[in-house]
């Protein structure tokens, strides 16, 4: 017989709140009201903008519930293969929203003021600067009904809190995953950095039962303080039976830069919503995704890139490789605001089709409200260059692998582009195993 | 028979005959330059016989060992020991020089069998002296951003690495200075030997000063007008490629 870790009744989603949680009263009014404006908003139609492409049929929550039993054989099998990074500043392992494994960070950082805890123990010992940040920013590209979802229902996560002028030079990792038919999750990273520090984070989304379909609603809050260096990457691998939004809000202050790279390996249909503000003088934000789509995978990116103070840049490259009868839909806009003069703002959306009957739908958009300004966007589909694979043919390198090849390749700018060896050659085993799959 | 034989080949493109019945056979352990001018044919046989795709072989044969070369799809005659140095090749973004020719080594070897990569490295090193490279440069994207130098100098290294029976060399002097005709000589030297059989397609007499031909074939019109020995390289510069073609014991058109 297994020993059961921890035991929960699993609950429909749509049967509301659970009243059992030990969270502090003030957060369980804001869960209250959460539910209220979750259940007041529709479910999204594809009318809408916000939703044009996206194959909303799949966004039926009724048979997914939340809650659920954690064995010690699962628990085993999931710390057996949470592995990532080699070298880690810190590390957390969920499953289903539990804690159940977490590598503190070194009393050096500790005594330095750098806070790595579970989100609701930052609720009561940093309750300040958790209210200050924790989803202060409204889902504006489509999500809000999954938002207040989410807020309704997430009971545990990451907070991270790095003070002025701590580097961090070591990633930071956590494990989100998903056990069981029809679980959800609801993982939540609240990232605080104050002036002048600098953290990576890499988070994996995966699923311990390939076949299990799931659910995953995740929020994140990026705050990168004046002159911080914030890196996030997200590796989702989800099983390929499971629908999962997130949505993140990167804030960039005064002449700090933030730089996220979301991989898309795994799911049925993964919706990722990337606000990122440029609020100070002299930030710089780069987006980067990196998408390996098969079968009938759906990846839907919706971006903005919100140009609010003068002197900003961004960058945004995503690139998307499709398969079979896979689709992406990318929908992105460049907001410059009035008085953001001077800026610099760049999309590029580029998608590699291996088959006839993959679909990559690209709407880029600009909205320049500001003078002196500099911004390009251009999204483009192709095949494989016909010469690219006879030449690799002429080494000896036969189709299949010779694809593969140029595959990876084609993914690797905007891999490279995080400048993080160790990172980058994680993300790129991912992709192999996709395609060795 | 280890020879490369080329026999009353015709090839075309968009319905026009650009190979009119060529006949060549290139030996291992020697090395045959192939000279002509623009339009005379050279680079559709280079192409032809690395099996690209848009060439279409009306008549004739090409034997690599006795085996019917034509049958076989381009990676296959690439594994069964030919080689083809491009004139122009091709960019492969974000694929590392060192991965390239590792995944080209890896298909060279039996199902099941992985590749040593300490060996690999080894060998991939000791190429790259050879050819006056630094190693970071089996880092960067195949000739993604090369000059026209390092392109060559790049296939020259896969031709180093990958020890084919048979090697062709498409304008492999074309675009390059001095400096690096002669770095590219010596990489081609280095690698001639009894095991190796070198089709040596140039334009120009220059890239002869320094990789000495054993034959020298001139190519007009579709087909071989005049065969010789190195000398005849020398000749056909003095006195130019009408002086070969008027000379011709066949007429080159008709």
């Amino acid at each position: 017989m297994s020993l059961v870790i921890h035991q929960e009744e699993a609950a429909p989603i749509l049967s509301g709140l659970a009243e059992l949680r030990e969270l502090p009263e003030w957060f369980r009014d804001r869960q209250r009201a959460a539910w209220k404006q979750f259940e007041s908003l529709p479910n999204p139609t594809r009318k809408d903008q916000t939703w044009r492409f996206s194959n909303v049929g799949l966004l039926d929550l009724a048979k997914f519930k939340v809650g659920g039993t954690l064995t010690e054989e699962e628990r085993d099998a999931i710390l057996e293969r949470s592995r990532g990074l080699d070298e880690v500043a810190g590390r957390m392992v969920f499953a289903g929203d539990q804690l159940i494994e977490r590598d503190v960070i070194s009393d050096q950082l500790k005594k330095r003021g750098v806070i790595f805890q579970s989100l609701e123990r930052a609720m009561v010992e940093h309750a300040d600067l958790f209210r200050k940040h924790f989803m202060s920013q409204p889902a504006t590209l489509g999500s809000a009904r999954f938002a207040a979802l989410h807020q309704a229902l997430v009971s545990s996560g990451t907070f991270l809190y790095v003070p002025h002028g701590v580097e961090i030079e070591l990633p930071v990792e956590i494990f989100h995953w998903l056990n069981g038919e029809n679980a959800s999750v609801f993982p939540h990273l609240l990232l605080v950095t104050d002036e002048l520090a600098k953290v990576t984070v890499i988070e994996h989304f995966c699923s311990l039962d390939p076949q299990s379909p799931g659910f995953a609603c995740g929020v994140n809050d990026l705050v990168a303080g004046p002159g911080a260096k914030v890196t996030y990457v997200c590796a989702q691998n989800w099983a390929e039976n499971v629908v999962a939004l997130q949505m993140n809000t990167t804030t960039v202050d005064h002449d700090a830069s933030a730089m996220s790279l979301n991989l898309h390996i795994g799911s049925r249909y993964s919706r990722f919503e990337s606000l990122s503000r440029l609020s100070g003088e002299g930030g710089r934000s780069d987006l980067l995704a990196v998408a390996v789509a098969k079968h009938q995978q759906e990846f839907d990116a919706r971006t903005l890139q919100d140009h609010i103070s003068p002197h900003t840049a961004s960058d945004l490259l995503y690139k998307n490789a499709l398969d079979d009868r896979a689709r992406t839909i990318f929908g992105g806009l460049i907001r410059v605001e009035p008085h953001a003069h001077f800026t610099d703002a760049y999309q590029k959306v580029r998608n590699l089709l291996l088959s006839d009957d993959a679909e990559a739908n690209s709407m880029p958009g600009l909205e320049i409200l500001a003078d002196n300004v500099r911004c390009t966007h251009g999204a483009t589909s192709g095949q494989i260059d016909e010469d690219e694979l006879f030449y690799l043919h002429a080494r000896g390198i036969p189709t299949k692998i010779a694809q593969r090849l140029i595959v990876t390749g084609f993914l690797d700018e905007a891999i490279q582009r995080l400048n993080h060896p160790a990172i980058s050659s994680h993300l790129q085993r991912l992709i192999e195993e996709k395609f060795a799959a | 028979m280890k020879e490369l034989n080329i026999e009353n080949l015709r090839i075309a493109v968009d319905g026009q005959e650009i190979v009119r019945g060529l006949t060549l056979r290139v030996p291992r352990g020697e090395v045959h330059a192939l000279m002509g001018p623009n339009g005379s044919g050279k680079s559709t046989l280079a192409k032809v016989l690395a099996g690209h795709p848009d060439y279409h072989v009306t008549a004739g044969k090409v034997l690599m060992d006795g085996e019917n070369l034509l049958e076989l799809e381009p990676d296959e005659r690439a594994r069964r020991g030919l080689f083809m140095a491009f004139q122009y090749p091709s960019e492969i973004p974000g694929v590392t020089i060192a991965n390239f020719l590792r995944a080209a080594m890896q298909s060279r070897l039996p199902e099941g069998e992985e590749l040593e990569a300490t060996d690999y490295y080894a060998k991939l090193y000791e190429k790259i002296e050879l050819l006056g490279m630094d190693r970071s440069f089996t880092s960067r994207a195949v000739n993604e951003g090369f000059s026209g130098g390092e392109k060559k100098r790049t296939e020259i290294l896969q031709l180093a690495m990958l020890e084919p029976k048979y090697a062709v060399l498409d304008e492999t002097d074309s675009g390059l200075d001095i400096d690096a005709l002669k770095t590219v000589a010596h990489g081609v030297n280095s690698l001639r030997g009894p095991d190796l059989g070198i089709l040596l397609i140039t334009h120009y007499q220059r890239l002869l000063n320094y990789i000495i031909p054993d034959h020298v074939h001139v190519m007009v019109a579709g087909r071989i007008v005049r065969s010789g020995r190195k000398e005849l390289a020398l000749e056909l510069e003095e006195r130019g490629y009408d002086w070969a073609r008027d000379g011709a014991i066949e007429p080159a058109f008709r």
